[in-house]
């Protein structure tokens, strides 16, 4: 196993440079983002689950003055191409509106243009339209019966993907183990719900043919999309990466609403800006996360060694395909998770219902799996009657096992877990955590400790695409970045992506300086528009310090061969006997600084050796490490190549009375490789966890059984506030990459890879006397409450 | 309506619909994009703004309401143009911020606290932002922002938490 290396830049305490216009309110966020003469839009929702819509009436809304056009489903659906599909569901059509039938209670049903946004709100409530309710269905096993109403006719049923994959000798492996169980756990829909909501700005230039796009964006392919649905060319689509994205983790892939503000743009020859507001956010905006079913079987032997195991995951993906249902193949590439399990069966379920449309979440489907893995291992470990930690220690992959290929065909890169844990427990004082429980049990209060260790897979490829959709042969999914050295020496590189609050414009700076051995502060990072960038895939699947810090390095790699070029031919020597240090060149005793090589290169040609390009520029466009092979026939591929890893311990204390969870102290040992910037993995893991407190105990897309949504405010869907979230210790660790340019490892989904699983445990521990068992997040207070309120009233109080 | 409104110890005259929200009229008539739009319903804290000193959701309240007020946004902390205020500079220090789009609502939230209470403990910074939502951070390197802001500035002297 490789060490850390030495570094001058990566890993050391150095600000994050997007800040300074943050603080100060100078982010360029798209509501501040105005063109001259720009309309605004506001959205007609369906009050119903499920309706054929009878007529749309819009003469009163039009009369208003200072509206500009009411457009619906049916004229779009003539003018524009369906949204892309991520599986091969050509009969579930989206469009953003809906088309003769609505299929969720929100779902945008026409959409209002006026002068300002109050205008079209004014308007929107005048627009008239004539329902007829049809049959609906919310709940997934029922969406998963044949006999259920198929919320896409044409399709022919619910079922998006119903696929069943044996990596392993399954059946062996039950068959020989001392012992098996079963648990069916539930992760509730919620989803990442960002402060600022998503919205898109659009022009179209009709003399120059483009169609200009600001957008709170994150998603890959995204001027594609936009492009393809509107039927104009790739390069008459210019999407401005310049624009600061107000939180995301995932969900800000509106591409019904871009295509919906582009078509609107060039219908009305006007700029058109599209702002959700919360309500259309929360309830239209199509950004719920997963919403799943686990059913698990497990085969084990009495010491506690896992052996098989065998998954049904069924998820509610809503009321259109999108790309909802890869989120349960991103999972395969994880999914023994940190374990020696030998053979898996899996079986993938993705069903319609009348809810929201599902989108991307931190994760990509792996923190609900996760999840399920954790609550299995405390099954196992109640069942042999042997402690939790323990269970895990004698599953968890040795570190000299690595690189270790899990059944499902993927290598994981490299990991020490047995170390993160013992330094996890050296740091908490286990033993004295354990008797602080009892203490706090002897007081008359219900407490627990949560176990979880898990993995967050990270550099994204696409490699779930091909195998869950054979028509898509998608092998790359690289990153992108160009560095121009100007004619005064000093560094610009560009970067082709909007961010999210992930500090990139800060890792490029890093990784470039590191290679360079230049002061990071002296780079300046650009972000030019598509029609202007390099091909890339965006911030997902925690890809930006593997894929962008490794494109950002060998783009500098290169450019350092450049001056080495340059000096060789000066000083008559061979290109790797040329010394590069500082930005300076030297070969014995002759030398060259920087803006020496500078000048050279941008005004003396006559001093440039033969065939050398003048300038200094050079490009990187990255191909993940892995991905690069289409799938086995039999399921198996290579998903993302660098595996992070982190173990959670959570203490949590209930008043018996108020039921309401109290987490006392929560510790994570962290190991995503070399770290590029300390502030950001810290941030990104302290967040994750907050974001995985939220989705254990309090946040949850509620429908009622008529497919009415229920939490459609922040008084019903609750975030967690600095009240919810303790303080967390974080315990460091650091097993380097042999993938990456530094050693370096996602860290994007830190924290939440794990936090549902470990406080999810950490309530059932403390519940456990009482016969309690919580298998369902969120595990809400009133869930508590209630469950503690019949234990008592069966006697069953200790 | 005509309405005045002080912002930043500049007064506007502006005119505006009743029904218009004093953080619209921040943002769309005085063009001060600093405050931003979260929740509209008074949850989120992103639209909080200073009045005569104390936080308050610029979103809740209508600007005609705000006549006479003391009003104080993001774009009124930095000492000058390239500079950063104390607080403003210790959410860069520790990297309180992720996205930034809850910043000014919590820069000034922390403003107001330092203000009226030069040395809080853990606990009043945790009560004292508990009405401002960020999504990013998980609160930890805000809350250590604010604690350093607070040694920074019984170390300065200062006497103003700007």
């Amino acid at each position: 196993m490789n060490a850390p290396r030495a570094f001058r830049y990566i890993s050391t305490d150095r600000r994050v440079r997007e800040d300074r216009r943050f603080v100060v309110g100078k982010g360029k966020y798209i509501a501040d983002i105005a063109a001259e003469a720009m309309l605004h839009v506001a959205l007609v929702p369906s009050q119903h689950a499920a309706a054929r819509i009878v007529s749309i009436d819009a003469s009163r809304a039009l009369a208003l003055p200072g509206v500009h056009g009411v457009v619906d489903g049916a004229e779009l659906a003539a003018a524009c191409e369906p949204l892309m599909n991520g599986l091969d569901t050509p009969h579930v059509q989206r469009y953003p509106l809906a088309v003769g039938a609505t299929r969720y209670m929100g779902e945008w049903v026409a959409a209002v243009v006026a002068e300002t946004r109050a205008i079209a709100e004014d308007a929107a409530e005048r627009v008239d339209i004539v329902y007829e309710a049809l049959p609906h269905v919310i709940d997934a096993e029922e969406a998963y019966k044949s006999s259920s109403t198929p919320v896409h006719p044409a399709h022919g049923s619910n079922v998006l993907l119903d696929r069943v994959f044996n990596w392993g000798d399954v059946d062996e492996h039950f068959a020989a183990s001392d012992s098996q169980l079963s648990l069916r756990v539930t992760w509730g829909r919620n989803a990442t719900v960002p402060i600022e909501t998503f919205g898109v700005l659009a022009q179209w230039d009709p003399w120059g043919a483009v169609l200009d796009v600001n957008a709170s964006i994150q998603m890959p392919k995204y001027a594609d999309q936009i492009a393809r649905a509107l039927r104009l060319p790739m390069n008459g689509v210019r999407v401005h990466y310049d624009v600061d994205v107000g939180g995301s983790y995932g969900v800000k892939r509106g591409i019904k609403h871009s295509v919906l503000t582009g078509y609107l743009a060039r219908k009305l020859n006007r700029p058109v800006r599209l702002l959700e507001d919360r309500l259309e956010n929360m309830r239209s905006g199509d950004a719920h996360g997963p919403e799943r079913i686990f059913d698990i079987d497990v085969a084990f032997n009495s010491d506690g060694v896992i052996n098989s195991m065998k998954m049904r995951a069924l998820d509610n993906a809503g009321a259109y395909a999108g790309r909802a249902p890869f989120q349960l193949g991103k999972p395969i590439g994880a999914i023994v998770g940190p374990y020696r399990i030998k053979s898996v069966h899996y079986h993938a379920i993705s069903v319609t219902t009348n809810k929201a449309v599902e989108e991307a979440v931190r994760g990509f489907g792996q923190s609900p799996t996760n999840y399920a893995i954790e609550a299995m291992v405390d099954r196992v470990a109640e069942a042999v009657g042997v402690d939790r930690i323990e269970v895990r220690r004698r599953n968890l992959i040795r570190s000299d096992e690595f690189p270790y290929l899990i059944p499902s065909g993927t290598r994981y890169d490299s990991g020490d877990y047995h170390t993160v844990v013992d330094k996890v427990l050296t740091h908490v004082n286990w033993p004295e955590l354990v008797a602080e429980r009892d203490r706090l049990r002897d007081e008359g209060l219900m407490a627990g400790i949560g176990v979880a260790a898990c993995l967050e897979p990270s550099g994204g490829n696409s490699s779930f695409e091909p195998l869950l959709n054979p028509k898509n042969t998608t092998t790359t999914w690289m990153e992108s970045c160009r560095i121009n050295i100007d004619a005064l020496g000093d560094i610009n590189v560009a970067i082709h992506t909007t961010s999210s609050g992930q500090g990139h414009e800060t890792l490029v700076a890093t990784a470039v300086g590191e290679a360079l051995e230049i002061d990071p502060a002296r780079i300046r990072v650009t972000r030019p528009d598509s029609l202007s960038s390099l091909p890339g895939n965006s911030p997902v699947g925690s890809r930006m310090a593997i894929m962008l810090g490794g494109a950002a390095f060998k783009a500098a790699e290169k450019l350092k061969d450049k001056f080495r070029a340059i000096g060789a031919h000066r000083f008559g020597c061979a290109v790797d006997a040329v010394n590069y240090c500082d930005g300076n060149l030297s070969h014995g005793e002759q030398s060259l600084k920087w803006l020496d090589v500078v000048a050279i290169a941008h005004r003396h040609f006559h001093e440039l050796p033969p065939g050398a390009e003048p300038g200094l520029e050079a490009s990187f466009i990255m191909q993940t490490p892995t991905g690069e092979a289409l799938p086995t026939p039999d399921g198996r591929v290579q998903m993302y190549p660098c595996h992070s890893f982190e173990f959670h311990i959570v203490l949590v204390v209930i008043d018996p009375e108020l039921g309401k969870p109290d987490l006392r102290r929560y510790v994570i040992g962290h190991d995503c490789g070399v770290v590029i910037n300390p502030h950001i993995v810290k941030g990104m893991t302290l967040g994750g966890i907050a974001h995985g407190i939220g989705a254990a105990l309090l946040e949850e897309f509620v429908y009622d059984a008529d497919g009415q949504m229920m939490s459609q405010s922040f008084m019903d869907y609750l975030l967690p506030s600095a009240s919810e979230i303790p303080h967390v210790e974080i315990v460091h660790h650091c097993t380097p990459s042999p993938l990456t340019v530094f050693g370096q490892k996602g860290s994007g989904e830190s924290g939440y890879l794990g936090a549902p699983a470990a406080v999810s445990g950490a309530i059932n521990d403390a519940v456990r006397a009482l016969g309690i068992r919580f298998e369902k997040l969120p595990i809400r207070t009133t869930a508590i409450s209630d469950a503690i309120a019949e234990a008592k009233l069966k006697g069953r109080l200790p | 309506m005509k309405v005045l409104l002080n912002v930043n110890h500049v007064e506007h005259e502006i005119d505006v619909e009743p029904r218009l929200t004093l953080l619209d009229a921040l943002r769309d008539n005085m063009r001060l994009t600093g405050v931003h739009t979260g929740c509209e319903h008074g949850v989120c804290g992103a639209c909080t703004v200073l009045i005569d000193g104390a936080p308050a959701r610029a979103c809740l309240i209508f600007a005609v309401q705000a006549d006479g007020l003391a009003i104080g946004t993001i774009e009124g902390l930095a000492p000058a143009p390239g500079e950063l205020s104390l607080i403003q500079d210790a959410f860069c220090e520790t990297h309180g911020m992720q996205c930034g789009y809850c910043t000014p609502g919590m820069i000034l939230t922390a403003h107001a606290l330092l203000r009226e209470n030069p040395s809080p403990s853990r606990e009043k910074i945790v009560a004292a932002i508990s009405g401002n939502i960020c999504r990013c951070t998980g609160y930890g390197q805000i809350i250590e922002a604010i604690e350093l802001a607070a040694r920074r500035l019984a170390g300065s002297n200062a006497g103003d938490a700007a």
